[in-house]
């Protein structure tokens, strides 16, 4: 498109240029508003030529700043799914110092990337009934979604399921096991 | 009634084919020497027939289980009458038997057996003789009053299982009072290993015992809290198929599935009204998991509980006008009762850490929970009157519990050699059982209305 505008440019500047070297004898007015007019011709070609390069070259570094930002946000987004679970003390959904970091990042990352959706699980150890885990866990879910929201997270980014005991991370009803199990998870869509 | 639900239950049997063998087994551990003997003698059969399966060793299981009586072993028995005109009285009395199964099995006709049965009162009978006399119209008649109970029948082959509960039903409720509870079925979630299985969870049905169980549904996601129509007829669950957990409720015959609820967040805990018209469930649309009440036929809801603590886990009284529930208002968990017409709500309970996980016995007097005291979860049962309470297990992490539906046992889910499995104990605590399961984690048990 661009190459086609700037080839229109020079079909018409090249005969004006002929023409002028023939009648320049002739009459100087005439050839002198000739002159002008291919002057401007000439001008216009170079203006729409340069005007193309630069878009050219607009279009390549948005592509490539494009191409920058999906890697650094993939690289963003696994270095997150490599740390996205927060643990909880036995029968509280009282989040952690230790998740406030964990969460800050999430946190900052989603605020960035707000066509970013996440799912918050909860989850608890065995101890206590099914039922009750099922509302222990979403009130340990929304302790994370409170906390992403406080730190600019829009609400429409973020869902909340609760599994309660029902999908342990480890198996087995040891300390170590029930603390593993008591979490909450970020999952990215 | 009974015949029509029975002829039915067996249709069902022949048409699901997906069946799997016993998966559940029970082991008895506990209770057995408090139990009161009773002589289920080998049945009769002619020279030659070989029976589809046994009726006489399913019966003296159902009876032993009951946790009330206890089979005298075959072996230990002093002879093995065909009839009570053979029962040698006081050779039994000295085992301690209080009553005799003497039962004949012949075959009538193409896939049809004719089962013979006399429940013999060894005691009467050790008194007369066996040949007591009443007087009637001036004249002296044999009054057999030895005799608990005579009675035959004809099934066919695929009824034997399900007959041999019958009868264990007739001879429990002869001798205690008491309705018996061997024909009926109990709902249950299996777990299987996420990382192997494609659909870990399912959900089964099966006969009280482990027998006959039946696969509803699996699933890759969760399923939860299976509770029973009072007709039998269907379930209502949890499923988090979508991702989320809905309400559902199945049939267990034509196997269709209706979607009962889809709110966000929690659609949980739900049990059906005694009769059957409502679901009381547990819903957090508005951020907080409050109880509501729904009409099954229009499913709209009403809202019970309105607080910003926890509440969950309801169960209707008997007489559906009062729900009781676990809340934590108080701090930590414990069980309230709200009356529906009222909205008045009041504790229950007092003693432990916390209580969860109530259900009312079906006589209205007692409810069973699970009580966790000094950091430990087990299953008690408390008078609703009194309040007194009395811890009935000593399993660990117990959880879940469900009552048969003559009030004489409960089921539950407990942890045994780091496996959730199911356990069994009688309402007076005496007598304990488990179910270990073949693979998997077993949990959620519910105890079907009687069939």
């Amino acid at each position: 498109m661009q190459i086609k505008t700037l080839f229109k440019g020079l079909f018409i500047a090249l005969p004006l240029v002929t023409m002028m070297a023939c009648t320049s004898t002739k009459d100087q007015g005439m050839s002198e508003a000739e002159a002008n007019q291919a002057a401007m011709a000439q001008a216009e070609a170079d203006k729409k030529a340069a005007e193309a390069k630069a878009a050219e070259a607009k279009a390549t570094a948005m592509a490539e700043a494009k191409d920058m930002a999906e890697k650094e946000k993939r690289n963003a987004l696994s270095m997150l799914q490599n740390a996205s679970t927060v643990y909880f003390d036995f029968d509280t959904a009282s989040l952690s110092s230790s998740a406030y970091d964990l969460l800050s990042k999430h946190a900052d990352f989603l605020a960035k990337n707000p066509g970013q959706s996440v799912v918050i699980e909860g989850h608890c150890d065995s101890r206590g009934t099914p039922e009750y885990n099922i509302a222990l866990g979403e009130r340990r879910a929304k302790s994370v979604e409170t906390f992403l929201m406080n730190s600019g997270v829009s609400s429409s980014q973020i869902s909340v399921v609760s599994y309660g005991e029902e999908k342990p991370a480890v198996n087995g009803s040891t300390e170590s096991a029930f603390a593993k199990n008591r979490r909450g998870v970020l999952v990215y869509q | 009634m009974k015949k029509i639900v029975f002829a039915a239950f067996v249709t069902y049997l022949s048409l699901f084919a997906y069946q799997a063998n016993a998966t559940l087994e029970i082991v008895i551990t506990e209770g057995v020497n408090r139990a009161r003997p009773l002589g289920i003698v080998p049945f009769h059969t002619q020279p030659g027939l070989v029976l589809p399966s046994s009726l006489d060793e399913v019966i003296a299981a159902d009876l032993t289980r009951s946790g009330k009586f206890y089979a005298i072993d075959p072996a230990q028995m002093p002879q093995l009458p065909k009839t009570d005109a053979e029962v040698d009285y006081s050779s039994w009395a000295s085992t301690g038997a209080e009553a005799i199964l003497i039962g004949n099995v012949e075959e009538q006709g193409l896939d049809e057996y004719r089962v013979s049965l006399q429940l013999v009162d060894v005691i009467r009978g050790q008194i007369t003789g066996g040949q007591s006399q009443v007087l009637s119209n001036g004249q002296l008649v044999p009054s057999k009053d030895h005799i608990l109970d005579e009675w035959s029948v004809v099934i066919s082959a695929s009824e034997f299982r399900q007959y041999a509960h019958r009868i264990s039903d007739i001879i429990y409720e002869k001798l205690t009072g008491e309705k018996g509870a061997f024909l009926t079925r109990i709902a249950y979630v299996i777990v299987r290993d996420r990382e192997t299985e494609e659909y870990p969870y399912q959900l089964s049905v099966a006969d009280y015992d482990g027998a006959n169980e039946t696969v509803l549904l699996r699933s890759r996601e969760p399923l939860m809290s299976p509770s029973w129509s009072p007709d039998g007829r269907k379930l209502v669950y949890v499923s988090f198929e979508n991702k989320r957990s809905q309400i559902f409720i199945q049939d267990i015959y034509t196997m269709s599935r209706t979607i009962m609820t889809d709110f966000p967040g929690i659609n949980g805990a739900p049990v059906f009204s005694p009769d059957g018209k409502q679901l009381a469930l547990v819903l957090s649309k508005d951020g907080n998991p409050e109880i509501y009440v729904m009409d099954i036929a229009s499913k709209q809801i009403r809202q019970v509980t309105r607080n910003r603590a926890i509440d969950t886990e309801p169960s209707w009284t008997p007489d559906g006008k009062e729900l009781i529930f676990s809340s934590e208002r108080g701090g930590k968990p414990q069980i309230y009762r709200v009356n529906l017409a009222s909205g008045k709500t009041r504790r229950m309970t007092f003693d432990g850490d916390m209580n969860l996980g109530a259900t009312v016995t079906p006589d209205g007097k007692q409810m069973v929970i699970v009580n966790r005291t000094r950091g430990n979860y087990h299953i008690a049962r408390q008078d609703m009157e009194s309040g007194n309470m009395l811890v009935l297990t000593k399993t660990y992490l117990d959880e879940s519990p469900s009552i048969a539906p003559n009030g004489s046992m409960i089921i539950y889910s407990t942890l045994h050699e780091g496996k959730q499995v199911l356990s069994l104990v009688s309402l007076d605590g005496r007598f304990k059982a488990r179910l270990p399961a073949a693979d998997g984690q077993v949990k959620s048990p519910s105890w079907s209305p009687f069939l």
